[in-house]
C-alpha cells in the first residue's frame, strides 16, 4: 500500500510538470503587458523597465521557465506583479478560506447526497423518488452563478436572511457553502440513486434474501457497502468540482480565498499567481484522484492495490 | 410456396415472442414517449427559432443606446413606478430593451452550443478511433496527454486559455466567439477521444468485428462500418451532454466578463453587467438567469431521455 | 409418506407494460421429507419462478403470486406475514442458485456470509457461527477451510463458489433445499462433482430437494421423480425410471431427444426442438406445445388437455397430451423409431424462421 502510494505520489511530478509548462507557455503567449493594464495612466517606462527587470522578463522564455520551475522546488512562488506580495504569501492568506469553504461544502453536499440518493432507490418511482431526481437534475444543471443569483434574490433581497458578499461570520458562509455544495450533492444524489439501483437488484440480494435476512439488513449489510463503491469513485471528481467551482462562488461572493484572487489575476495577466494556483489546484485534484483510488482499493477486496 | 403467406399469418398469430423494434426506432420510440424529454426539446427548437429569427423578433437594437434613455427599468408586471410601457420586460443600466437583448443572446448560446461540439466530436472520434484501433505511439501519446489534460479542472484550463489570448487579434474575432470555440474545442476533445478509445478497445475484442477481419474487410471499412456505429450511442448521449455544457461555458466565462465582448449581448454578460445593480434592478439580472436555466434544463431532459432511450440496460 | 410440501395450483404472474406474464400457470405438485423431485424444462418455462414462489421471493411488482396455496410442514407460505416467511427461509427452506459467480455478496467474506444466517435462524454467536461455518466448508470438501474461510468470493474457483453456496444452504439444517439449476454455469467436469456432493449431502442429511434444470441428463441419477414444465405448467410427472422409461409427451421426447447418451447407439442422432417457446403474455389457445409438436393435430390447437393418468404406465404417471391419452393417435408410438410427421417438421421450421424475420428487422 505504501509503496504504491509512494509511486503515485512520484508519477504526480511529470504530470504537474506538464500542468506548469502548458500554463507558463499559455501566459507568455498572451499578448499584453502586466504592466499596462491601466491606460488612462501607464507607468512611466523607466519604472516597467525596472519591474521587467525584477521579474526576469527580459530573459529568453526558456530561461525563465527553468528559473521559475527551480525556484518552486524551493517552494519560492516568486511576487505578484498585481500586488507587489509574495505569492505564498497571497496563496498563504486565501487558502484557508477556500479550504473552509471547500471542506464545508463537500460535507454538506456529501450528507445531504448519501440519504437521499439511497432512500431515493429504495423508494423507485414514488413522490419521494421524483422529488429527489428533480433536485438531482436542478442541481446538476443549473449553473451555480445563476443559482447564487435566485438565492440572492430570494434570500438576501427578499427575506434579509443572509448579507450578500462578505466571509467571517457563520451567516456570510451559509449561501456560498450551500450553493457551492448543491451541483455536487445533485451529482452524487444521481451517482448514489444509480448505483443503489444497480446493487440491489444483483443476484447476491436475492442470495441475502433467501437466507431470511431482514429487509434493512439486506440493504445495509449487503447492497450499502456495494453500492458505495462507484459512489466513492466519484467523490474525486466531485471534489474536483468543488474546487472549479469554488473561484466563481468566491468571486460571487466576494469570498477572500483563492479563487476569488485567480480571477483577479488572470484578468490582470499576474501570471506568478496564475501559475502558482494552477499548480496548487492541479496537485489538489491529483491528490483526490489519488485518494479516491486508495479508497476504492480498501472499499472492494477485488481491487489489490497493495502490489 | 403457396403456403408462404399461411405460414406468417400462423407464425403471426402464434406470436412466439413480442415484436420488435429496430434498436434505433425502439430509442426514437422512448424518447418521444419521454414527456420531459418531448418538453426539452420543443424548447430548444423554439430557441433555435427565435435565434435565427432574432432580427424579425425583438423590437429595439439590442446594442444601440437610445437617445433619451430610460434607463434601470423593470418589467411591466411589477407595477412598480419605474417601469414604461415601451419595454416589456424593462431596460438595463444604459436603457436598453432588455426583451431585445435576451433575444439576441440566445444566438450565441446556440451556437456556442453547437458549433465547438461538433468540432469537438470531429477530433474526438477520429482521434480516438484510430488511437483504440491501431494503439501504437498515438494511443501512448493520447493517454499521456489525457492524463495530464485531467490534472486541470476542464474551466480552469479554458479560463487560462480565453484570459490568455483574448486581447490578441483573434480574441477580438467574431466579438471573442471564434476563441471561445476553439478554447471549448482544446479542453473538450479529449475526453471524447478518450470515451471513443474506451469504446473502441472494447467493440474491437467482439466476435462481429473478428467476422470482418476474418472476410478480409480493411482497417477503415472496419472502423466505419463495424465500429463506429455500435460506439455511436454513447457518444450521442455525450454529444447531448457537451451541448448545454458549452453554453454553460461561455455563460460563465461572460459572467466573469472574460467571454463574448461588450457591447453584444450574451445571457452571462447581462448578468455581469446587471450585477452590481442588482439591488436597485434585480430582473435584468433575474431574466437571463432564467434563460439560462429554462435552456440548460431543457438540454438535460433531452440528454436525459437519450441517455435512457440509448442505454439498453435501462431496458425493463 | 407425509407431505413436507404441497402446492396447489400455483399462479405467479408478472405485471409489465406490455401485459400480464403468465410465468407460474396452475402448477400443483409435491414434495415428501427427504425426498428428491426433479423440475425439468427448457429455459423460460417457469421452473425458477416455481422455486422463487416457494420462498416468496418473487419481486413485487412486477410480480405477483396470484392464486394458489404453499402447504409447508402444514402452514400455508401464501398466507404468513412477512416475519414468519422470513423464519422460514434459509432455516427451513433454503435456495441453491444458478450462477455462483454473482449469487455470491463480493465484498463480504465468506465468513460473514455463512455465519449471518446461523447467527440469525439459530442464535449462534460470532465464535460458535464461525466455528460451524469452518464445519460446513469442510464438509463439502474446500481444502483448508480455516484459512479459506475469511477470504472473499473472488478468490475462489466457480465451482468452490457453488460448494460454499451449498454450505450456505445447509447451514441451517433447512427441511428443503430448492437447488435452481446448480451447475448450469460451471463447466462440465466440475458439474459430475458438484452433482455428487448434492446427491450424497442430501442422503446424509435427509433433507428434501428440489432441482430444477433443463437438462434430463442431470437429473437422471439424482431424482426419485420428475416434473417437466412447459409454458408455466406441468405438462408431465412420473417416477425417474419411468419417465426415461416410458415418457408420453412429445416435448419429453424432444428434451430426450436432445441429450447426447452414451448408452444410445452410435446412430442415434442429437435432434434438437424446433422453434422457440411461446409468449407468456399471449400464449397458444391450445395445447401450449402445439406449435413445435411435429405429432398435433387440429384438436391440440383447439383445446388444452388436461393434465391425466396415462393408460399403460405407471399410477403416477400424468401427462398433458391428447396424443397419448385414452384413444390417442400416439398412445402406440415408439418415439425412439418414429420422429414424427416431417412434413410437420418442415413447416414449423418454416414458421420459426418467418418469426425470427420479422423479430429482428434491420440486422
Amino acid at each position: 500500500m505504501l509503496k504504491y502510494t509512494i509511486r503515485r505520489l512520484l508519477l504526480m511530478i511529470p504530470t504537474l510538470f506538464f500542468v506548469a509548462l502548458i500554463t507558463f507557455a499559455l501566459a507568455k503567449a498572451a499578448p499584453g503587458s502586466p504592466f499596462d493594464k491601466n491606460p488612462d495612466k501607464p507607468p512611466r517606462q523607466e519604472i516597467v523597465d525596472r519591474w521587467i527587470k525584477f521579474y526576469g522578463l527580459d530573459k529568453p522564455v526558456h530561461e525563465q521557465f527553468i528559473l521559475y520551475m527551480s525556484n518552486i522546488v524551493h517552494l519560492d512562488f516568486g511576487t505578484s506583479i498585481r500586488r507587489q506580495r509574495a505569492v505564498s504569501d497571497i496563496l498563504g492568506q486565501g487558502f484557508p478560506v477556500t479550504a473552509q469553504l471547500g471542506i464545508q461544502a463537500l460535507i454538506l453536499a456529501l450528507a445531504v447526497a448519501l440519504p437521499l440518493g439511497v432512500i431515493s432507490a429504495l423508494k423507485q418511482n414514488t413522490m419521494v423518488d421524483y422529488a429527489s431526481l428533480f433536485f438531482a437534475t436542478v442541481g446538476t444543471t443549473i449553473p451555480s452563478f445563476v443559482m447564487a443569483i435566485f438565492f440572492i434574490y430570494i434570500f438576501a433581497l427578499g427575506l434579509h436572511l443572509f448579507p450578500i458578499t462578505g466571509w467571517g461570520t457563520p451567516q456570510h458562509m451559509v449561501m456560498p457553502t450551500v450553493i457551492l455544495a448543491l451541483g455536487a450533492a445533485a451529482f452524487l444524489a444521481r451517482i448514489t440513486r444509480a448505483s443503489m439501483l444497480e446493487a440491489i437488484r444483483q443476484d447476491y440480494v436475492r442470495t441475502a434474501r433467501s437466507k431470511g435476512l431482514r429487509e434493512q439488513v439486506v440493504i445495509v449489510g449487503h447492497v450499502l457497502k456495494n453500492a458505495m463503491i462507484p459512489v466513492a469513485t466519484v467523490v474525486g471528481p466531485a471534489a474536483a468540482g468543488l474546487i472549479t467551482g469554488s473561484f466563481i462562488i468566491e468571486t460571487f461572493f466576494s469570498v477572500p480565498g483563492i479563487g476569488r484572487e485567480y480571477i483577479l489575476s488572470i484578468t490582470a495577466l499576474d501570471y506568478p499567481v496564475i501559475m502558482a494556483t494552477t499548480l496548487l489546484y492541479a496537485f489538489f485534484i491529483v491528490v483526490a484522484n489519488l485518494s479516491v483510488d486508495l479508497v476504492y482499493g480498501m472499499l472492494d477486496p477485488r481491487i489489490k492495490v497493495a502490489k | 410456396m403457396a403456403t408462404a403467406s399461411t405460414t406468417q399469418e400462423r407464425a403471426a398469430e402464434l406470436n412466439f415472442a413480442r415484436k420488435q423494434r429496430s434498436l434505433w426506432g425502439d430509442a426514437a420510440y422512448r424518447l418521444f414517449r419521454n414527456k420531459a424529454a418531448v418538453g426539452g426539446l420543443v424548447i430548444i427548437v423554439s430557441a433555435f427559432l427565435i435565434a435565427i429569427f432574432a432580427q424579425f423578433l425583438a423590437p429595439y437594437n439590442p446594442i444601440e443606446i437610445p437617445q433619451n434613455p430610460a434607463s434601470q427599468m423593470e418589467p411591466l408586471w411589477t407595477g412598480s413606478k419605474y417601469t414604461d410601457p415601451r419595454y416589456l420586460l424593462g431596460t438595463d443600466f444604459l436603457g436598453r430593451d432588455i426583451v431585445s437583448r435576451l433575444i439576441y443572446a440566445s444566438r450565441i448560446s446556440m451556437v456556442v452550443g453547437f458549433v465547438p461540439t461538433f468540432i469537438v466530436f470531429g477530433l474526438g472520434v477520429t482521434v480516438g478511433m484510430t488511437a483504440g484501433f491501431f494503439g501504437g505511439w498515438l494511443d501512448q501519446l493520447l493517454m499521456r496527454f489525457t492524463d495530464i489534460i485531467y490534472a486541470f479542472p476542464d474551466f480552469l484550463f479554458l479560463l487560462i486559455i480565453v484570459a490568455s489570448f483574448r486581447a490578441s487579434p483573434f480574441g477580438k474575432l467574431l466579438d471573442g466567439l471564434l476563441l471561445i470555440f476553439v478554447a471549448i474545442a482544446i479542453v473538450g476533445w479529449v475526453g471524447v477521444a478518450r470515451l471513443t478509445r474506451g469504446q473502441v478497445l472494447a467493440l474491437k475484442e467482439r466476435e462481429f468485428v473478428e467476422a470482418a477481419r476474418a472476410v478480409g474487410a480493411t482497417p477503415r471499412r472496419i472502423m466505419t462500418k463495424h465500429l463506429f456505429p455500435n460506439a455511436l450511442a454513447p457518444l450521442i448521449v455525450t454529444a447531448a451532454f457537451a451541448v448545454p455544457s458549452a453554453i454553460l461555458n461561455e455563460a460563465t466565462l461572460s459572467f466573469l466578463g472574460v467571454g463574448i465582448i461588450p457591447p453584444t449581448p450574451s445571457w452571462g454578460q447581462m448578468i455581469n453587467e446587471g450585477f452590481p445593480l442588482f439591488a436597485s434592478n434585480p430582473w435584468a439580472v433575474l431574466l437571463p438567469a432564467i434563460c439560462i436555466s429554462v435552456v440548460m434544463l431543457s438540454f438535460t431532459f433531452v440528454g436525459d431521455g437519450l441517455r435512457d432511450a440509448l442505454d439498453p440496460r435501462m431496458k425493463t | 409418506m407425509a407431505e413436507l410440501l404441497e402446492v396447489t395450483d400455483l399462479h405467479t404472474q408478472f405485471f409489465t407494460r406490455d401485459g400480464v406474464v403468465r410465468a407460474v400457470d396452475g402448477v400443483s405438485f409435491h414434495v415428501a421429507a427427504g425426498e428428491t423431485l426433479g423440475i425439468v424444462g427448457e429455459s423460460g418455462c417457469g421452473k425458477s419462478v416455481t422455486a422463487l414462489s416457494l420462498m416468496r421471493l418473487i419481486p413485487q411488482p412486477p410480480g405477483k403470486i396470484v392464486r394458489g396455496s404453499i402447504m409447508f410442514d402444514g402452514q400455508d407460505i401464501l398466507k404468513m406475514d412477512d416475519d414468519d416467511v422470513r423464519g422460514i427461509r434459509g432455516n427451513n427452506i433454503a435456495m441453491i442458485f444458478q450462477d455462483p459467480m454473482t449469487s455470491l455478496n463480493p465484498v463480504l467474506t465468506i465468513s460473514r456470509q455463512i455465519s449471518e444466517a446461523l447467527e440469525l435462524h439459530l442464535k449462534m454467536d460470532k465464535s460458535e457461527a464461525r466455528k460451524r461455518t469452518i464445519e460446513l466448508l469442510e464438509l463439502v470438501n474446500i481444502p483448508s477451510a480455516k484459512k479459506r474461510v475469511d477470504d472473499y468470493p473472488h478468490q475462489f474457483s466457480g465451482g468452490m463458489r457453488q460448494r460454499v453456496m451449498i454450505a450456505m444452504a445447509l447451514s441451517c439444517n433447512p427441511k428443503l433445499i430448492l437447488a435452481d439449476e446448480p451447475t448450469t454455469a460451471l463447466d462440465v467436469t466440475i458439474q459430475a462433482q458438484i452433482l455428487d456432493l448434492l446427491k450424497n449431502l442430501a442422503r446424509e442429511f435427509r433433507t428434501a430437494f428440489i432441482l430444477i434444470t433443463h437438462d434430463l441428463g442431470v437429473v437422471a441419477g439424482m431424482t426419485q421423480r420428475i416434473n417437466v414444465m412447459y409454458a408455466g405448467r406441468i405438462v408431465e410427472k412420473a417416477d425417474t425410471v419411468e419417465l426415461f422409461a416410458n415418457p408420453k409427451m412429445p416435448y419429453t421426447w424432444g428434451l430426450l431427444r436432445s441429450i447426447p447418451r452414451l448408452d444410445e447407439s452410435r446412430r442415434a442422432k442429437l435432434v434438437p426442438i424446433e422453434g422457440l417457446p411461446p409468449d407468456l403474455i399471449a400464449p397458444p389457445p391450445g395445447c401450449k406445445f402445439e406449435p413445435r409438436c411435429q405429432y398435433r393435430h387440429d384438436v391440440c390447437r383447439e383445446k388444452e388437455p388436461d393434465l391425466v393418468h396415462i393408460p399403460n404406465s405407471k399410477p403416477d404417471h400424468d401427462a398433458r397430451c391428447w396424443g397419448t391419452q385414452e384413444g390417442g393417435w400416439l398412445v402406440d408410438t415408439d418415439w425412439k423409431r418414429e420422429i414424427g410427421d416431417t412434413h410437420v417438421l418442415e413447416v414449423i421450421k418454416q414458421e420459426t424462421a418467418s418469426v425470427t424475420a420479422t423479430e429482428t428487422p434491420g440486422v
